[in-house]
């Protein structure tokens, strides 16, 4: 069999270039070459780019939090963290999915697990009606910290990070993006340190319990700690961010969970 | 021919440059330059490409039919393109994230298709793939030229080191946000065109009209 496959190998090639069978021949085998290639090298690349993607993940979730230096191994810094499935409605932990394997994104696709947006100021479409968060817990074993996934749509792009808050479900430790296609120079600034170090301190709630969190151009009056300055440059970024953090600390976002977490009950 | 060859890669460095003379490749020139280090491996990945794109379809150049050429050249620069893309994604991650799309985009790089279509079709495998790799420097050439100077005045700084301190960070240079958007490449590479053109006036182009006079009757 192979001789006679060969010959008819042979008998396309030396066919002229211009005729159909040579062209649906030529056609099928450069397809059939490429496809095998791309495909070749997307599986065997694919084990390391899911090994990258996490660890950035993991790092920005240290860096979020404030305990990531360079050079550090971050499996091993990343094991402080215990991830815990949230389920937003109610704003308890589920142990319905296995945090380890449960996937943020392709549940927010998921129509069992997901519910379609009409008002919809995040820009998100669809969203998850369950949210792997990471609690990092003192020597006690009291939460010390909660980092919460929060994403929305800025100008180009939807930008998703983390959020850390304090224990008290209301002081601010900071927040960080770590996937956005937004200018650089421009939206691209929420990667800033400078700007990012603005969360810091800052409170979500004033002490009647209203959601005062706010990025704004407008100078805040004296002594207030809810307001973060808008970035220059990058009105829609800036107006996405403050969506977005209205939106995930709102009620149709953690706010049942952070109520939970001021009672104490977690 | 050894003289011959090496003439085809820097030929395209400045006397044929695809951005300055043939004036392709302009979208992604807009695109990447405002990060020396995206530049850069922008630059990489479309010598790269260019250049094995060239060599394996002029491998298969005689049998190639006339009335598909496009589509097949198609499939080999896109495969190639997806090659590079999985591969930043694999082991360079961080540059893949600023990269992002614009990896995807040399496919529509005119670059590659034109010299796919002018050279590697009727042209010898390894001369294909030397004039791919000195198209693909000239462009890169000018891309890091560009990003020079968008980073330097836009930013304050190259390759991500600070160079002039900005405002922002607690310095005193105010940096020109305009270098930052896409449309100010075409302000430079412009000026780099002027540039060439009166460093090496061969390179400037006859007019396609002239002003006639015309006489009173």
């Amino acid at each position: 069999m192979p001789d006679e496959k060969k010959g008819m190998i042979r008998r396309f090639l030396e066919l002229s270039p211009d005729s159909v069978p040579k062209t649906i021949f030529v056609a099928v085998a450069v397809c059939l070459v490429a496809s095998m290639v791309v495909s070749a090298a997307a599986v065997a690349l694919r084990p390391l780019q899911s090994v990258n993607a996490l660890k950035d993940k993991q790092i920005n979730i240290l860096q979020v939090a404030g305990i990531y230096e360079p050079g550090v191994d971050v499996l091993d810094a990343f094991s402080a963290f215990e991830p815990r499935v949230l389920d937003l409605n109610t704003g308890t932990f589920t142990d319905q999915f296995d945090p380890a394997n449960f996937d943020d994104r392709a549940a927010a696709d998921d129509p069992a697990t997901s519910v379609a947006l009409e008002d919809d100021p995040a820009g998100i479409g669809r969203q998850s009606m369950y949210v792997t968060v990471y609690l990092l817990r003192d020597d006690a074993g009291d939460v010390d910290k909660v980092i919460l996934p929060i994403h929305g749509y800025g100008l180009w792009s939807t930008l998703y990070g983390f959020i850390a808050l304090e224990e008290n479900g209301d002081d601010i430790f900071g927040l960080q993006f770590y996937e956005h296609a937004e200018t650089p120079g421009l939206g691209a600034e929420v990667d800033n340190p400078r700007w990012k170090a603005q969360w810091s301190g800052k409170r979500l709630e004033d002490d009647s319990g209203e959601l005062q969190i706010t990025v704004a151009k407008t100078a805040p009056p004296a002594g207030d700690e809810f307001h973060i300055d808008a970035l220059a440059g990058a009105t829609l970024p800036s107006v996405g961010v403050d969506n977005l953090v209205k939106f995930w600390m709102g009620e149709r976002g953690y706010g049942p969970f952070l109520d939970n977490l001021k009672a104490g009950n977690v | 021919m050894a003289h011959k060859r090496r003439e085809m890669l820097v030929d395209p460095l400045v006397d044929n440059n695809p951005i300055t003379l043939q004036v392709l490749g302009i979208c992604s020139a807009l695109a990447v330059t405002s990060s020396l280090q995206v530049a850069f491996v922008m630059s990489i990945a479309v010598i790269f490409v260019t250049g094995f794109s060239s060599m394996f379809i002029s491998m298969i150049r005689n049998q190639i039919p006339g009335s598909i050429r496009i589509i097949v050249q198609m499939v080999v620069i896109a495969s190639l393109v997806i090659l590079v893309d999985q591969l930043l994604k694999a082991v360079a991650f961080e540059i893949s994230k600023t990269l992002s799309v614009v990896v995807g985009l040399i496919i529509t790089n005119c670059i590659v298709m034109g010299r796919a279509e002018a050279f590697a079709m009727k042209n010898p495998p390894i001369e294909s793939f030397i004039d791919g790799v000195g198209n693909g420097l000239g462009y890169g050439l000018i891309l890091m030229l560009v990003g020079v100077i968008r980073e330097l005045f836009g930013a304050g700084s190259l390759f991500g080191i600070t160079i002039l301190e900005t405002v922002n960070n607690g310095g005193w240079y105010v940096p020109n946000g305009m270098l930052l958007l896409p449309p100010s490449a075409f302000f430079i590479i412009g000026l780099i065109i002027w540039a060439f053109r009166t460093w090496k006036p061969a390179q400037v182009e006859e007019r396609e009209y002239k002003i006639q006079s015309v006489e009173a009757h």
